[in-house]
């Protein structure tokens, strides 16, 4: 196996014991943030050339949120890192009962191509803050982002605990046969499939995971709401990134009357974003790959194009369009789009939009329009998803309080903030007993009697009130 | 084979039924649990007593009092526990509602072992109640009266649609594995940890293993010998050594090695008296199958106490073992049975350097009136938990996560642990329709302004 060498030189490290002190990873995610201060020219760069990400895209999801990310842990990494004291019951109170964060040892994180540098930096950061050693595996579809992470990503960080690996499907395979103490995937299109394969490979080893699948957030639209504003936030949510967002509203449930209604504010929002004629717009990206084109072209042929529909594959160039009168066995809501297209599926009311949500997988978010609170606490409510964004969309993923994941097809785990550094952690139950006091656990030995029972019933059963004292 | 799919259908439309949702169902549900507990306990005695040769005491102070104590801890905290817990906002959604809810997870399938065959289905069971999921309850087979009690009495007190208990052997087990569920917890062995876990791989389950490994017991040179080879001693030989974070093996200095033994042999006279195998509090081996694997652990080695064996009522004596080697078979598996290997070590060191060139253990224990030495243990390897100065204690705080790491497992339950398991944590922001404004700065078209702001 061509990693084989690799993984045991991080183990050997890991097992020296260097990357446990606070210190030493606060360097490593200090240098982090060089990184980003100092490259941010060239992840700029990169990232316009794998998929023409605007420059405004890119300094906000790929520099600004993974400082975020780095600051928040910075401020906080100390506090994470300390043994949390747990109440205690009756025959453990002289007893020191904590839990204690231990990290895994060296972990995998395989990123995708839509936010490169951002879905490999976040988890990251929580990986090198939980103290792991790490094997980083940027995606191969975004080749310059892959090879910038590759050639710079290495000189800020220590070699002999964080290693960058390039790889394509068949070195991925290869690399998932190593023992690795945690493998954090986050993957795209199709994949539902890739993830079972990383699991099934983890389950060899028994490594824990997690998994940042996909799916298709549906997006309910009710009759009372404020509809530019809608559009715009829709818009927005959709078109960032050319649709190439895992938690992008990927298509629209609605009444036949606000679809009407929708179509020109939609159209209005699209001409302020990105002007009259989208592909002149330094704000509007392209499609990442030949083959993505291809397949996300193909889904035009759904319902009517209603706006845009343009495209152009030299450039991989694909109109913001919306596409109206939509049916659900059109090719457009047979798969995840990942796209700058937005499906309109027209539904008689709200409950026949929960039914259609509920019938399908469940997806990393669901979102909900309403003026009314009670429509959108009712889809809530009605519904399950990762996370769940009421009346925008996007920005349930910017507060690092808020845990991130999803649920059955669409994932499994969380992470953002601490939720990151728990990911990496393993959280050890500890008691430490003092020797003394010998006496109270003669109530446990045998030889057993109706009278020990009695008096152990009251020493350790939990009461129904009062059961944590605080000493 | 068709059984399967439909019990596991059947408990996916209650689930979807949306009657689960409520917390007053699941707490009617949990205190029927608590009274089947209650009025049935001689019956419950009775099997684990027909399965394992338990004494009625030990019985109730392992498979009872513990289910108990969870029950009266999910019902009394379940209203907190479910909740939305409202989460710190930042200046942007300053004005939103910011809350994560926990929300269950839909139909989870419960695997429970033989060896505390009622209380590892059971404590599971209580949490993912609490969660709110839909339960199939598979207890092992080799534990019959108990896995047969458990499908008798479950349907005589708790929703039949909802928590259905499921029984068999490897082919019945092995096809409840191909249906889909939203959360498998596993507690066994890591091989068959291994085909859980690729079998839950095929529908993205998330899952929890129990399993077990050799849980390292380092006696320091300076400690109260007495006291530490008598909690030993309770926490090796309960159960019959058939306990999954027993201390499986000891590491000392050679020079206390006959003071140990001589300690371990007093405490089981104690314990059990002259005649162990007429003591009421010993148990016995599962099944011959079992008796003759670990038998097969004692060939060649030095048996410095116990040994004796009676096939047909698959007894074993409290054994020690003395002068080990680290390549030796017992030394090779998980004992799960009443023999305690000693072997040497000249210092901390070469302990903590032993313990960590193997698989990450269940548990770990370390007795020694050094606390600093106690801490480093603790900090230099790593296991599913730890107890310093005793051993088995930590599993019965149930505010510890009780679970493994690496070969011994991974997830955690016990308490709200348990509760956080079997649920999801949904990410939820509500914000305003109005307030149009501030979301224009993240709106095309980008300008350096919005970018320096």
């Amino acid at each position: 196996n061509p990693y084989v060498g690799l993984v045991n030189h991080l183990r050997a490290t890991w097992l020296s014991g260097r990357t446990r002190p606070l210190e030493y990873r606060v360097a490593q995610l200090e240098a982090l943030g060089r990184f980003l201060d100092e490259k941010k020219p060239e992840i700029l760069e990169a990232t316009a050339m794998d998929m023409g990400k605007p420059s405004f895209e890119a300094y906000f999801t790929e520099i600004l949120l993974c400082k975020n990310e780095l600051n928040d842990t910075l401020n906080n990494l100390c506090h994470w890192m300390k043994d949390e004291h747990v109440c205690k019951n009756l025959v453990t109170q002289l007893d020191s009962a904590f839990i204690r964060k231990d990290p895994y040892g060296v972990v995998l994180i395989i990123a995708p191509w839509n936010y490169p540098i951002h879905l490999l930096l976040v988890p990251l950061i929580g990986a090198i803050a939980a103290g792991n050693c790490v094997v980083i595996k940027p995606s191969e579809i975004a080749k310059n982002t892959e090879r910038l992470v590759a050639e710079m990503l290495s000189c800020y960080l220590d070699n002999d605990c964080f290693a960058v690996v390039t790889a394509g499907v068949q070195e991925t395979t290869r690399l998932l046969e190593n023992k690795f103490d945690y493998i954090f995937f986050t993957g795209t299109s199709r994949s539902p499939s890739v993830g079972r394969i990383v699991m099934t490979a983890a389950a060899k080893h028994l490594t824990p995971v997690t998994l940042e699948l996909g799916g298709k957030n549906p997006c309910y639209v009710s009759d009372s709401c404020d509809v530019q504003n809608v559009a715009r936030r829709v818009a927005w949510g959709r078109f960032f990134n050319a649709g190439q967002t895992c938690i992008a509203p990927d298509y629209v449930l609605c009444s036949l009357e606000m679809q009407e209604k929708l179509m020109p504010a939609l159209r209005a929002a699209i001409t302020e974003f990105f002007g009259s004629n989208p592909r002149e717009s330094p704000d509007f990206g392209r499609i990442v790959g030949d083959k993505q084109f291809r397949r996300i072209r193909a889904l035009l042929c759904s319902g009517r194009v209603a706006i845009g529909g343009q495209t152009d594959e030299k450039e991989r160039y694909i109109a913001p369009t919306v596409l109206a009168d939509v049916l659900p066995c059109d090719p457009a809501m047979q798969e995840e789009i990942l796209g700058p297209i937005l499906p309109i599926v027209v539904v008689a009311n709200m409950d026949e939009a929960i039914d259609f949500i509920n019938a399908r997988p469940q997806p990393l978010v669901v979102y909900a329009f309403s003026y009314d609170s009670k429509v959108v606490k009712q889809v809530l409510e009605q519904t399950s998803s990762g996370g769940f964004c009421g009346n925008d969309t996007l920005m349930h993923v910017m507060l690092t309080s808020l845990p991130f994941g999803g649920i059955g097809n669409s994932g499994l785990g969380k992470y953002h903030g601490k939720f990151t550094f728990d990911t990496f952690t393993h959280h050890r139950g500890c008691l430490h007993r003092s020797m003394g006091l010998e006496a109270i656990n003669a109530l446990r030995y045998p030889p057993y009697s109706q009278q020990k029972l009695g008096l152990l019933n009251t020493t350790f059963e939990i009461k129904r009130k009062g059961m944590c004292t605080i000493l | 084979m068709e059984r399967m799919q439909q019990v596991v259908e059947r408990a996916r439309a209650a689930f979807k039924s949306g009657r689960c949702r409520s917390l007053e169902f699941r707490m009617q549900q949990l205190k029927a649990l608590e009274r089947m507990v209650q009025e049935r306990e001689k019956e419950i005695l009775a099997a684990v007593k027909a399965d394992l040769h338990k004494g009625g005491y030990n019985a109730y102070s392992h498979e009872i009092l513990g289910v108990l104590g969870e029950l009266a801890q999910a019902m009394e905290k379940l209203p907190s526990w479910a909740a939305p817990q409202p989460v710190k906002r930042n200046l942007l959604t300053m004005r939103d509602e910011a809350y994560i809810c926990p929300e269950p997870l839909g139909v989870v399938l419960i695997i429970g072992a033989w060896n505390y065959p009622f209380v590892l289905v059971m404590q599971p069971l209580v949490g993912a109640i609490a969660a709110g999921n839909a339960v199939v309850v598979k207890p092992s087979e080799i534990s019959e009266h108990t896995a047969q009690l458990v499908a008798d009495l479950l349907p005589q007190y708790l929703d039949r649609e909802l928590y259905p208990v499921v029984t068999g052997g490897v082919p019945e087990t092995t096809e409840l594995l191909t249906q889909r569920f939203d959360h498998i917890l596993y507690t066994g062995n890591s091989a068959v940890g291994k085909i859980v876990m690729a079998a839950a791989a095929k529908h993205l389950t998330p899952v929890t293993l129990e399993l077990g490994g050799k849980s390292p017991c380092y006696i320091d040179k300076d400690c109260d010998l007495a006291v530490a080879c008598r909690r030993i001693t309770w926490g090796k030989y309960m159960n019959c050594g058939q306990t999954c974070i027993a201390p499986d093996y000891i590491l000392c200095d050679p020079s206390i090695q006959s003071k140990v033994v001589e300690n371990i042999k007093a405490t089981l006279q104690e314990f059990y008296g002259e005649d162990v195998k007429s003591s009421p509090d010993y148990e016995r081996i599962i099944n011959k199958r079992h008796f003759k694997r670990i038998l097969g652990l004692l060939q060649g080695q030095k048996i410095a106490h116990g040994g004796e064996a009676d096939e047909a009522t698959c007894f074993i004596a409290p054994t020690i073992l003395t002068d080990v080697s680290p390549e030796s078979k017992v030394m090779e598996e998980e004992i799960f049975g009443p023999v305690l290997p000693i072997l040497a070590v000249k210092s901390v060191d070469e302990a903590i350097e032993f313990i960590n060139r193997r698989e990450k253990p269940l548990a770990l224990y370390v007795f020694s009136n050094n606390k600093k030495l106690i801490k480093r243990v603790i900090s230099e390897t790593s296991s599913g938990g730890v107890t310093g100065n005793d051993v088995i204690m930590h599993f019965f705080l149930s505010t510890l996560p009780f679970g493994g790491v690496g070969n011994s497992g991974m997830g955690a339950y016990h308490g709200k642990h348990s509760f956080e398991t079997f649920s999801h944590r949904r990410a939820c922001l509500i914000k305003d329709l109005k307030m149009e404004s501030t979301n224009r700065l993240r709106y095309p078209p980008g300008s350096q302004k919005k970018v320096d702001w």
